[in-house]
């Protein structure tokens, strides 16, 4: 267990038994909670899980504030999409459709690091927001690639395509393992030089640590880990579009995930995720419940209409913000 | 080195050997600026730098490192939110050329551990491994400044005011580490220190700037006696 966990043990007992949860539940979604709309939440959760992992690397671990990260998460989900649409809908051209989107996010990464990581911080975000804006234009103008504004619905081969619950453990395998190897990197001598350009990037040029190829490295390999999880996200949904991968919105959720579960832990991350994707879906029915409870009490049934449910995540966010500063996992370890 | 119309450093030209150079001079004289030129953080807008006959003037701060300049700060220049442990691990690991390392874990190189806890010992840190290093009081930071610089194992030591700010009892021990590296012989020491009398119980030269321009050079017992150093920095006029 400690090999598999790179030696970053979870260092509290809450923690732990919240993960075996997160883990259990994802394993045991398809029997445990039966139905379409679980089935649903439940991939999402996997596909965040290692989407706000991937982000946290440059984040938490580099202290790289990038906006491109959904492009990445898109060039995933369209290598999948147009592959299937142009190749039809075998094995091979999911591989290829992968590679290529693979290949791709590698090369914009690495232009985008290369180019401008040297500057100074708030100036890459903007570069980056400047790239990631530009390309959703792009998604969205090129239609006959890529579907334009609808998207694309992608077919799958045969077993995936006649098989939900193949696709989700496909899914829920390769997030696994790859959030496996995220906290394999951060806790390997390179994760090392990574916290150490967070902390001091002045002195830790003066040891001898390249900074500038080390965030590079960092944008490559967190750009390619988003990469699969569009891909993985695609796979999931069926379909890929504007919406379901680019959206700004998506960024927004990602660092709000980040921060609620602890940034710099990748055990935040997988508890961000699952909390927030979880409230997204569910809170609207826990507020039904709860309006519909207090429907004898004056005011108190119209705040806790189910349509403010953006409003009341707003609140648990500024709550989590204030009292968990560090995030609920820096909480938990403390 | 001139930022705008101002020379900060001018025509300093000095080759160091082995043994322990004391670079002295008035606050503002350019002696930081003239190790900043040294070691990589500022680039020279004109001359030369050598080491070991190879033209490095063109080289970032990491490539001269990696060639064998180590440096320590004037102002304590710590991780400070990793612990002390940490601090002088990330130095070893950068002299083993590590750092590209991905898929093993930092903890199972229990050599690169061993070695960084080692040189905690040296500087009296063992017992506070485990301490943010935001957390040490100022005279410990500056051991740990220290220690990270003796962790780099360089073949240039470039010490900037080593003993600033410690207290009396602290100060012998950094001292003495200087003291050991210097009698090995084979050791480049650069040290900027205002503290004349720890100048002279270490130098084996003293080179003495003053508004960035070099006016004394030589063994330290000439050097303090002349007549330029003392008006230049002892501040005694000649007449």
């Amino acid at each position: 267990m400690n090999w598999l966990l790179s030696g970053d043990l979870p260092r509290s007992r809450i923690l732990a038994f919240l993960l075996i949860g997160i883990l259990a539940c994802l394993v045991l979604a398809p029997f445990v909670f039966p139905g379409t709309r679980s089935l649903n939440v439940a991939a999402k959760v996997a596909v965040f899980i290692l989407l706000v992992a991937s982000y946290d690397l440059l984040l938490g671990y580099t202290g790289i504030v990038s906006f491109a990260h959904t492009m990445f998460f898109g060039i995933g989900g369209y290598g999948i999409g147009i592959a299937a649409a142009r190749l039809g809908p075998t094995w091979s051209s999911l591989a290829l459709g992968i590679f290529l989107s693979l290949l791709a996010s590698l090369a914009l990464a690495f232009a985008i690091g290369l180019l401008s990581l040297r500057v100074r911080a708030i100036f890459f975000a903007m570069i980056t927001l400047a790239v990631a804006s530009f390309f959703q234009i792009l998604a969205s103008q090129l239609s006959e690639l890529t579907g334009g504004e609808d998207g694309l619905n992608i077919r799958l081969p045969a077993l995936l395509q006649r098989s939900r619950l193949a696709t989700y453990y496909a899914v829920v395998l390769v997030s696994f393992v790859l959030f496996l190897l995220l906290l394999r990197i951060v806790n390997s001598p390179f994760g090392r030089v990574l916290l150490s350009i967070r902390e001091n990037e002045f002195r830790a040029e003066a040891l001898g640590y390249r900074t500038v190829v080390y965030r590079t490295l960092a944008n490559c390999l967190g750009a390619l880990m988003a990469t699969a999880a569009g891909a993985l996200y695609a796979l999931w949904l069926r379909y890929t579009g504007p919406d379901a991968t680019l959206s700004f919105s998506i960024m927004i959720d990602l660092l709000l995930m980040v921060v609620i579960g602890g940034m710099g832990t990748m055990y935040g991350a997988a508890v961000g995720a699952t909390l927030f994707v979880v409230a997204q879906n569910y809170l609207q029915d826990l507020m039904k419940l709860a309006s519909d409870s207090a429907s004898g009490v004056p005011l108190l049934p119209n705040l806790l209409h189910p349509d403010r449910w953006l409003l009341w995540l707003g609140v648990l966010f500024i709550v989590c913000v204030y009292y968990f500063p560090s995030g609920i996992v820096g909480r938990l370890r403390r | 080195m001139r930022f705008g119309g101002h020379v900060a450093v001018d025509r300093v030209s000095c080759a160091f050997r082995a043994g322990v150079t004391a670079i002295v001079g008035p606050n503002g004289a350019g002696k930081t600026t003239y190790f900043n030129l040294i070691s990589g953080q500022l680039a020279a807008s004109a001359g030369r730098v050598r080491l070991f006959g190879e033209d490095i003037t063109r080289l970032s701060a990491p490539q001269r490192t990696k060639r064998g300049i180590g440096r320590a700060f004037q102002l304590t220049n710590l991780f400070p939110r990793l612990s002390v442990l940490e601090n002088v691990r990330l130095a070893v690991q950068a002299r083993a050329d590590m750092g590209k390392s991905l898929l093993s874990t930092w903890r199972s190189h229990v050599e690169l551990l061993e070695k960084a806890a080692f040189f905690l010992e040296r500087v009296a840190l063992a017992d506070k491994r485990d301490t943010p290093a935001a957390a040490l009081p100022h005279g410990d930071q500056r051991k740990l400044e220290v220690a990270i610089l003796l962790a780099l194992e360089p073949e240039v030591f470039m010490f900037d005011e080593p003993t600033a700010g410690m207290s009396v009892d602290e100060v012998p021990t950094v001292l003495q580490l200087i003291e050991d590296i210097r009698r090995k012989g084979d050791k480049t020491i650069l040290l900027v220190e205002h503290k004349m009398d720890v100048v002279r119980s270490l130098a084996d030269r003293i080179i003495v700037l003053h508004q960035g321009e070099l006016v004394a050079d030589g063994a330290p017992a000439e050097v303090i006696a002349s007549p330029v150093v003392q008006e230049a920095y002892l501040g005694i006029s000649r007449g």
